[in-house]
């Protein structure tokens, strides 16, 4: 592992260097030589290996079994063998096996009568399978945490709203894909293309991810704090400002009422101000519970959390305000919120998130805390500088172009500082991997959080936006990172935390669908709108016509609509997992079978 | 005062800070400064009332999430304008619409259908578009762009004056007509306004795609022949297509075609260069056809014209850089009288 990150460290180091030729000699003749493209396949080809690592950890336990089987076979041929023996060697084995047959037994080898009992409570399960051919059986979670009930309350209803826009925005998003494919699926005006996109980003950004953060914010709010939180009144205020806004922004924009078609600004700003007051109670609240704090210390977490929600209600502001946004004022303000947006709210809130859980998780004190300082300060110093780069050669001041590329190469600091925060937290945890649904989680949010974000940044470079920009790519981009990143890390929390504060397990062998689904179709379509927008970017340089880019991309959105898929059905099944971790009434699984079944079946104890 | 381990309020009041102070820095002053420093150009007219309404539209539908409009500085994007887009192109069209919305952001960030920033001069003809809003398909047959039905009216019989597009059968029910709504008229008004004004005194330049491409463009204007002109079926896709598809047989009552035309098979290729350079206008049954005068070089002309002349069963002669330029010259003569 630490190799693989050295040789890493030396492709950036290396392309690093070639930046500035890069952005020099665009010679499209050679683009796949240009490092921002020879980065990103090398990003890409990180995330196969990791897959690949984690199939093999699974594979490594099946093997082992079929060597057992294949050791029983030899077995078998000794017993032939024994049947071909001749007559000698047959009587002095039959004399040898009398005399053993002959001895007799005290009574008392094994034990005494006495039922069989676990004083001490090591016994956490018992299987009657313990020889399941697909999965491994994983380790439950850790010891109860004890919540106070309206805590447990709030936050269930946070990601259970978060859960509810997460089916609904990908169902949007899902239709969407397939319009690609099919134009003519509707021809209402409600659902076209048009109106519809921005329902499902908005839905997906404000809905789904940002009440999820909310959610799994309390908690590490209070906990951290070793205090109860200032006000659940407040919450629930909260909670129904931003679910309203969600509900009436998606409602305008089908309707065709949106700000003015600025990515993430659609809703209308008497909208968005519902969003922005559940905004400032959740900040007020957050704040109040951490100045209540029973330690001196303000742990690393909540830095990322104030500092994210602070950014953010400056951000919104600063969006919405209409004294310099005519002219291109508004798209230099539109680069700087969009990029801000993902940069300062998602991301910066997710980071602090992961600050807690992961470590928690592990049952481990993160490994730096240092490090999570810098990372939050560069953080804020170098993300605030690069929205201009989504409008790279466009009639944008030149200068501002370049601030952003280059803060963008900045960006490599505050993502190395945190990627190896993560990875040094979980070094010695690995073999974790085959015993834990939560694990591969985590480790995919951080293996796309180095790779979306160190991509981010190749982006960024001029030559690598020729080909880029305008395609489908950002598309890919966009996914790879508030999908791989985010949503990896936040169902990463909630698979942590649920089952410590609830009580209730999800069934794993959903979670391991879900995991699986959710990963094979975020490639799949990451991959397929990659290759396709490379390829569409090409045939425009070269001068083809129009529509050939269009006929060409076909076959890639029938991929991405199949990923897509993958994706919506993964959701589904994570819905249920949720509902089964915080359904309210406990059946009463009976764990221990009938006395017959003991005694046919092995019995598989695990001790923890 | 500086201890943010312990205490919350220096903190958040520094994050607060510092990130308010990055923001005024990277986006507030430089936008403000760009809103108040720049001034329409003096040719540009403001625009009127059907085409803001048709901007209006143009946001609601959300249209910019698949159309950019904006030329960038580099030479792929000559497609899409004569020139670079300057901050001026955006004075009118880039004011807050009402107290709602917002300034709309027209730029975009992705081309899953054509820039639109010169659509008006590339297209100027408002039958295509109608056709096109009711249903992209009637005239691309590729096309993955959404229809837009509930802009146009179905009626049995429609008033003496109303406008009835020419949909083909299997795009409308029996027995009903297609009429449009004043949505549509200004959907298509404000797109028809959208034409790049001509910058006389040194417009900026493109910054060509390879070393090797600036080779060539100036090793064809040097040398001569045939073999140098540009790949004609491209040019036609490109720039004929839309109207007059890809295979020639244009649309029934809206555009003509061109499959064993004898305009452009006649032997003198005088008539279909003049056309191509001047556009059309003559038949009262077809739509309009733009001059392609300022848009197509000579030798571009030449080679669209001799894919026509050689393309879908057609046979006429070739027709050479030399024609097209003696019969530009002429027109031009011919204006200034």
């Amino acid at each position: 592992m630490i190799l693989n990150r050295f040789i890493l460290l030396l492709l950036l180091i290396n392309s690093l260097g070639f930046m500035a030729q890069g952005a020099d000699s665009s010679d499209t003749d050679n683009w796949w030589l240009s490092p921002g493209v020879v980065g990103t396949l090398v990003l890409v080809a990180l995330i196969l290996i990791i897959a690949i690592l984690i199939v093999i950890a699974r594979l490594n336990g099946y093997i082992n079994r079929m060597n057992e089987k294949r050791r029983l076979k030899q077995r078998h041929d000794i017993i032939d063998e024994l049947a071909n023996l001749n007559q000698g060697e047959i009587d002095s084995i039959l004399e040898r096996r009398k005399q053993a047959l002959e001895y007799k037994l005290t009574g008392t080898e094994l034990g005494s009568d006495s039922k069989v009992a676990d004083h001490k409570g090591l016994i956490q399960q018992v299987s009657n399978e313990p020889d399941n051919p697909i999965v491994d059986e994983k380790k439950y979670a850790a010891e109860l945490l004890e919540t106070p009930p309206a805590l447990k309350k709030l936050i269930i209803f946070y990601l259970g709203a978060a859960v509810c826009w997460l089916i609904f925005g990908t169902l949007v998003g899902q239709y969407l894909g397939m319009k690609f494919i099919w134009p003519e699926l509707d021809s209402i005006s409600w659902l076209s293309f048009g109106r519809l996109r921005p329902v499902h980003t908005n839905a997906v950004f404000w809905g789904w991810a940002s009440l999820a953060m909310f959610g799994l914010g309390y908690f590490v709010v209070a906990r951290t704090s070793n205090t109860k939180v200032y006000s659940y009144r407040w919450g629930w205020y909260a909670l129904v400002l931003i679910n309203l806004a969600v509900l009436i922004g998606t409602l305008c924009l089908m309707g065709g009422i949106n700000n003015g078609g600025a990515e993430y600004r659609e809703y209308i700003w008497p909208v968005m101000t519902l969003f922005g007051l559940g905004l400032v109670i959740n900040f007020l609240n957050y704040y109040k519970t951490i100045a209540h704090r029973k330690i001196a210390e303000i742990y690393v977490s909540n830095w990322y959390i104030l500092g994210a929600m602070v950014w953010t209600m400056v951000l919104v502001i600063i969006g919405y305000l209409p004294f310099y946004q005519n002219g291109l004022g508004e798209t230099v303000i539109q680069g700087y919120y969009m990029h801000q947006g993902v940069g300062m709210w998602f991301m910066t809130f997710t980071l602090g998130l992961i600050y807690y859980y992961l470590p928690s998780a592990l049952n481990k004190p993160i490994y730096s805390y240092s490090l999570g300082v810098l990372a939050f300060w560069t953080q804020m110093l170098f993300y605030t500088m690069i929205g201009t780069h989504h409008f790279v050669f466009s009639p944008l001041p030149w200068w501002l172009q370049t601030v952003a590329i280059v803060f963008s190469a900045g960006m490599f600091i505050p993502v190395v500082a945190g990627t190896t925060n993560f990875l040094m937290t979980m070094k010695g945890s690995f073999h974790q991997i085959s015993k834990s649904y939560v694990l591969p989680f985590f480790i995919v949010g951080v293996a796309f959080y180095f790779v979306g974000s160190t991509q981010g940044s190749f982006q960024a470079f001029r030559f690598t936006n020729y080909i880029w920009h305008f395609t489908d790519f950002n598309v890919a981009h966009s996914h790879m990172t508030m999908y791989g990143i985010i949503t990896f890390f936040l169902w990463a929390c909630i698979y942590a935390i649920l089952p410590r504060i609830t009580g209730k397990e999800p069934s794993q062998i959903w979670v391991g669908a879900h995991f699986w689904l959710a990963f094979i179709g975020l490639f799949a379509y990451m991959i397929s709108l990659m290759a396709g927008g490379t390829l569409k970017g090409l045939s425009w340089v070269a001068g083809l016509p129009f529509i050939e880019s269009v006929i060409m991309m076909k076959q890639y959105w029938v991929s991405r609509a199949i990923g897509g898929s993958l994706m919506f059905v993964s959701h589904l099944l994570f819905a249920y997992n949720f509902y089964l971790m915080v359904k309210p009434k406990s059946s009463i699984k009976s764990q221990v079978t009938s006395q017959s079944d003991f005694k046919d079946s092995k019995t598989h104890v695990q001790f923890s | 005062m500086f201890n943010f381990h312990k205490d919350h309020k220096s903190l958040v009041i520094f994050s607060f800070l510092g990130f308010l102070i990055l923001s005024l820095g990277i986006a507030v002053f430089p936008a403000y400064q760009s809103q108040n420093d720049t001034a329409p150009l003096p040719q540009v007219e403001p625009m009127n009332q059907a085409e803001i309404r048709g901007l209006a539209i143009f946001i609601e539908e959300g249209c910019v999430a698949c159309h950019t409009q904006q030329v960038r500085s580099i030479e792929m994007d000559k497609t899409w304008g004569s020139r670079p887009s300057i901050p001026s192109d955006y004075y009118y069209s880039k004011q807050r619409m009402g107290t709602w919305r917002q300034s709309p952001s027209i730029l975009g960030s992705e081309r899953t259908g054509p820039d639109l920033t010169n659509i008006g001069m590339r297209q100027p003809s408002e039958q295509w578009h109608l056709l096109h809003l009711y249903n992209p398909r009637i005239v691309v047959s590729e096309s993955i762009m959404p229809s837009y039905p509930w802009m146009f009216e179905e009626k049995a019989n429609p008033d003496e004056g109303e406008k009835v597009l020419p949909v083909p059968a299997e795009y409308r029910k029996k027995g009903r007509e297609i009429v449009p709504t004043q949505d549509a008229l200004n959907l298509v008004a404000y797109l028809q306004s959208l034409k790049q004004a001509p910058l006389n005194n040194l417009p900026p330049e493109f910054i060509p795609s390879t070393n090797k491409k600036l080779d060539e463009t100036t090793a064809s204007t040097e040398g001569q022949g045939k073999s140098l002109l540009p790949d004609g079926k491209n040019l036609y896709m490109t720039h004929c297509s839309a109207c007059h598809q890809a295979e020639g047989i244009g649309l029934p009552g809206a555009f003509p075609s061109l499959v064993r035309s004898p305009i452009v098979n006649d032997e003198d290729p005088e008539l279909l260069i003049r056309i191509i350079l001047q556009g059309y206008d003559a038949r009262a049954n077809f739509a309009q056809m733009p001059g392609f005068a300022s848009q197509l070089s000579d030798e571009e002309i030449a080679a669209i014209a001799n894919h026509e002349r050689s393309s879908w069963g057609n046979n006429a002669p070739e027709v050479s850089t030399e024609d097209i330029t003696n019969i530009r010259e002429f027109v031009i003569k011919e204006q200034a009288l």
